[in-house]
């Protein structure tokens, strides 16, 4: 039944995830900004990921109100989690098995984020960025089948490290962005 | 198309068997009933799901296969009482207590029977039981991880044959001694065999849990008990055991046990015997004996020493048992699915016998008995019998049923199945099978509620069946549809080791339980790591123990230093993925052992006893990701005078 209904929800979730906006925004992403990526973005597997993404990916996931998400107890529990399910292969400062993870809630929106954690199977498949996260770094996401719950505290806890580091005035230059340029040096 | 030249070379092996069974042969073509619309129904396109699984046993592998239906693909092969190298079963310190017995250690069994567990007479999907023949046993396997879950031994016991027939609610599960011995056992000449062998039937509670206990044995005569099943809707409470060797003789069987025109079956009333031990009127017995069990929480099985049994006589238990006399060597023993009728396969008898349950219960009430053996009443066999089916081809052997009221019954010597009416006892259609038919099975089909459909030979020998493999050739299975008036067989496919019995379920009722991955969260081992910084190294004296943890795609730790030339190594591998099918492996250089597969969630151990100096690799062997042949890592290992502390290089 699942095999079913799941590729029409994927083919959703697909044009929701080709809705997003192009530019980094310092407030807190909202819903749908509108404006289109065209779908033939997609077509070169070997470009650079953006170093900003308005894409919300695919997935389950189609609106997040990170207002909820900011929450030290939650944070501290995504923090647990993070160690146990995540750590294996992310460092947050350093370029691991998988991307360094600092300033990650502001390279992707929290929706992309969420539904890399959930869903990265088709991610690595259908989204741009995702596809092009793979081709660098060869190790495909694992799912780790998080729960929506534990995955937006994993979420919080990025959030509440992202706004730590930015208050200690560290303006950061893109993270993402070295480490995506990184495959070109 | 390559066509067997089978015709020929069978009528030359059948030349020696009769003309009746040389008849039925060259009748039929085998190779042109698959042709046609066979092909359709046995296509299961790909990505596409089976409609049953069949649990087959795997014979002298000791192991049970799992196959598809109709496709006859093989799904996967679950280790049960033999050492399976391929993922450490039996190997690994997880699961080596499994094959634990009050023999020691024993890597191997002949596995007969299985059996799904009932709910209501219905086949419910959460257990498969089988029986472990040589070293008498019985496993439960579970259902939701198809992996064995626990083993427990019969003790008084030689040969469990007749096990493990389980009753309608899964109260029992059933073992008996195809070979009497004396019990207990004692050093007393072979040839006083009829004075002093002795068999027992063991009646194994099944728990809530599944968790098997032996509750109590019946003492029995020197027969030898051969096949079983439990009675269902009228004869709830009761189990039927055939036996041969009325004789009592202890050599050469083949003639010697086949001279009594009738051997028996034996009916056990259990409810009866259930209320005879609450009195107290059982003797406990020393006895001693293993039960092995899987601890989910920890993952590593449990082996239980077991020093005592509870013993039934029948001469202080009136109406535990009464012989039903039956022609002549009987194998099979059968309940229909209304629980009414007793289908005996007497091996060598020229007819079906058909008992009645209900005509049992008025014999016994009128005493209507021939005599007694070793205190048991004997039944007179007139006064039980339904009916007897005639002509039902040589050598009838098993019998189930399909949900029209027609029986099936397998004749190994004619190599063909033949269908009969219940009722009426007329045989309304055969075909053969290639070659030499033992156990047959229909979906469901000797439980309350046969879902029918096919009917699957499970065959002996192949001869010319398959490309030939040098002398050794496979088993085989042919799948047979029985919706229409004639039974036309669909598909031909090749199984494991000797598959003897064999059950089908809807695949929905598997598939609904089934897991994909174990809880990290629950993972209590106590060497299990839960994230990569609880992994590293400790020295507990010539004992080495490496806590390692695997992900797509490394080790922590990698690099292991220290470790002396004598030391036992402990690898407690614990894989920390959380998604379905991504299991990794485990291996190093030289290692006596096997390696180990680890299931997402799961920690496994193997042991490594280093005999050299040397820096020794190892590596992941279960191909996991693009970067699969980066997965790797060295040990070193030194000198027993070196100064090399033991260190890795975990990350903190």
């Amino acid at each position: 039944m699942m095999r079913r209904i799941l590729p029409l929800v994927l083919a959703s979730s697909v044009t929701l995830a080709a809705c997003g906006g192009s530019g980094k925004s310092n407030s807190s992403w909202s819903a749908d900004k509108g404006t289109s990526a065209p779908a033939t973005a997609v077509a070169t597997p070997t470009a650079a990921p953006p170093a900003a993404d308005g894409s919300k990916g695919v997935g389950p996931v189609d609106h997040v109100d990170i207002a909820t998400l900011d929450n030290d107890a939650l944070a501290a529990s995504g923090k647990q989690l993070f160690t146990t399910k995540c750590s294996a292969c992310h460092k947050l400062d350093e370029r691991y098995i998988g991307p360094a993870l600092a300033g990650v809630t502001t390279r992707r929106r929290p929706e992309w984020i969420l539904n890399m954690m959930l869903n990265p199977e088709k991610m690595i498949v259908e989204d741009p960025t995702a596809k092009a996260l793979l081709a660098e770094y060869l190790a495909p996401m694992a799912n780790q089948s998080l729960a929506r719950s534990e995955a937006e505290s994993i979420l919080a806890y990025f959030l509440e490290y992202d706004e730590e580091a930015s208050e200690d005035s560290h303006d950061d230059d893109d993270d993402d962005a070295s480490a995506s340029t990184a495959s070109s040096h | 198309m390559i066509i067997p030249r089978n015709v020929r070379n069978w009528s030359l092996a059948l030349a020696t068997i009769g003309v009746v069974a040389l008849s039925t042969h060259c009748a039929r073509r085998p190779s042109s009933t698959v042709l046609g619309s066979g092909a359709e129904k046995v296509y299961v396109a790909p990505g596409t799901y089976d409609e049953f699984y069949a649990f087959m046993s795997g014979g002298f592998s000791g192991q049970v296969a799992v196959y598809g239906l109709p496709s006859g693909r093989m799904l996967k092969v679950i280790p049960v009482f033999s050492q399976n190298a391929e993922n450490a079963y039996g190997y690994s310190e997880e699961t080596k207590p499994m094959l634990e017995t009050s023999y020691g250690f024993v890597p191997w069994d002949d596995a007969h029977h299985p059996k799904l567990s009932q709910t209501n007479g219905v086949a419910d999907g959460r257990w498969l039981f089988i029986n472990g023949n040589n070293t008498p046993r019985i496993a439960r396997l579970d259902l939701s991880t198809f992996e064995t879950d626990e083993i427990i031994e019969i003790p008084n016991a030689g040969g469990n044959h007749a096990s493990p027939f389980i009753t309608m609610n899964t109260e029992y599960a059933v073992a008996s001694t195809r070979f009497s011995v004396p019990i207990p056992q004692t050093d007393v000449s072979i040839t006083e065999y009829a004075q002093k062998f002795k068999g027992t039937i063991s009646l194994v509670k099944i728990g809530p849990d599944g968790n098997m206990e032996i509750a109590f044995q019946i003492l029995v005569p020197g027969l030898n008990y051969d096949l079983a099943h439990g009675g269902k809707g009228v004869s709830h409470g009761w189990a039927f055991f055939t036996s041969y060797n009325s004789e009592k003789a202890n050599t050469l069987l083949e003639v010697n046990a086949s001279k009594n025109d009738k051997d028996f079956i034996a009916a056990v009333n259990w409810k009866k015997a259930e209320e005879y031990v609450a009195q107290g009127k059982f003797k406990e017995w020393p006895a001693r004996y293993r039960h092995n069990h899987m601890d989910a929480s920890t993952q590593s099985a449990v082996s239980e020493v077991i020093d005592h049994v509870r013993v039934l006589d029948p001469a202080e238990c009136p109406g535990v048992i009464y012989y039903i006399p039956t022609p002549k060597s009987p194998h099979g023993v059968d309940v229909d699915p209304s629980g009414e009728y007793i289908v005996a396969g007497g091996k060598l008898a020229a007819v079906i016998p058909v008992h009645s349950f209900s005509k049992m219960v008025a014999a016994i009430e009128a005493k209507q008995f021939d005599g007694e053996l070793d205190g048991i009443p004997i039944l007179k066999y007139d006064a039980v019998v339904a009916g007897e089916v005639q002509n039902p081809g040589l050598g009838p052997l098993h019998t189930e049923f399909d949900d029209n009221g027609f029986a099936y019954t397998s004749a190994f010597i004619s190599s063909e199945i033949v269908k009969w009416k219940l009722g009426t006892w007329e045989v309304v259609d055969r075909i053969p099978t290639y070659y030499s038919i033992g156990h047959l099975l229909v979906p469901g089909g000797d439980t309350m509620k046969p879902w029918g459909k096919y009917v699957i030979a499970l065959n002996k020998v192949t001869k010319d069946r398959y490309l030939p493999t040098g002398p050794e050739l496979t088993q085989s299975a042919q799948l047979i549809d029985i919706t229409g008036n004639k039974m036309e067989l669909l598909l031909d496919f090749p199984t494991i080791g000797e598959p003897h019995y064999a059950q089908a379920i809807p695949a929905d009722l598997i598939t609904v339980n089934s897991k994909k991955f174990f809880e990290l969260s629950a993972n209590n081992h106590p060497w299990a790591v839960k994230s990569e910084v609880e992994a590293g190294v400790t020295r507990k004296g010539r004992e080495v123990h490496v806590k390692m943890s695997t992900i797509r795609t490394h080790f922590m730790p990698d690099n292991i230093e220290g470790v002396k030339v004598g030391d036992t190594v402990y690898f407690h591998v614990t894989n920390l993925e959380q998604d379905w099918d991504v299991p990794h492996g485990f291996a190093v250089l030289g290692s006596g052992n096997s390696e180990l597969l680890v299931m997402p969630g799961q920690t496994r151990t193997i042991t490594w006893k280093p005999t050299q100096e040397g820096v020794f690799p190892f590596y992941c062997t279960d191909f996991c990701s693009a970067l699969h042949q980066e997965m790797s890592g060295y040990v070193r290992v030194s000198g027993q005078s070196s100064n090399v502390q033991l260190s890795s290089n975990q990350r903190n």
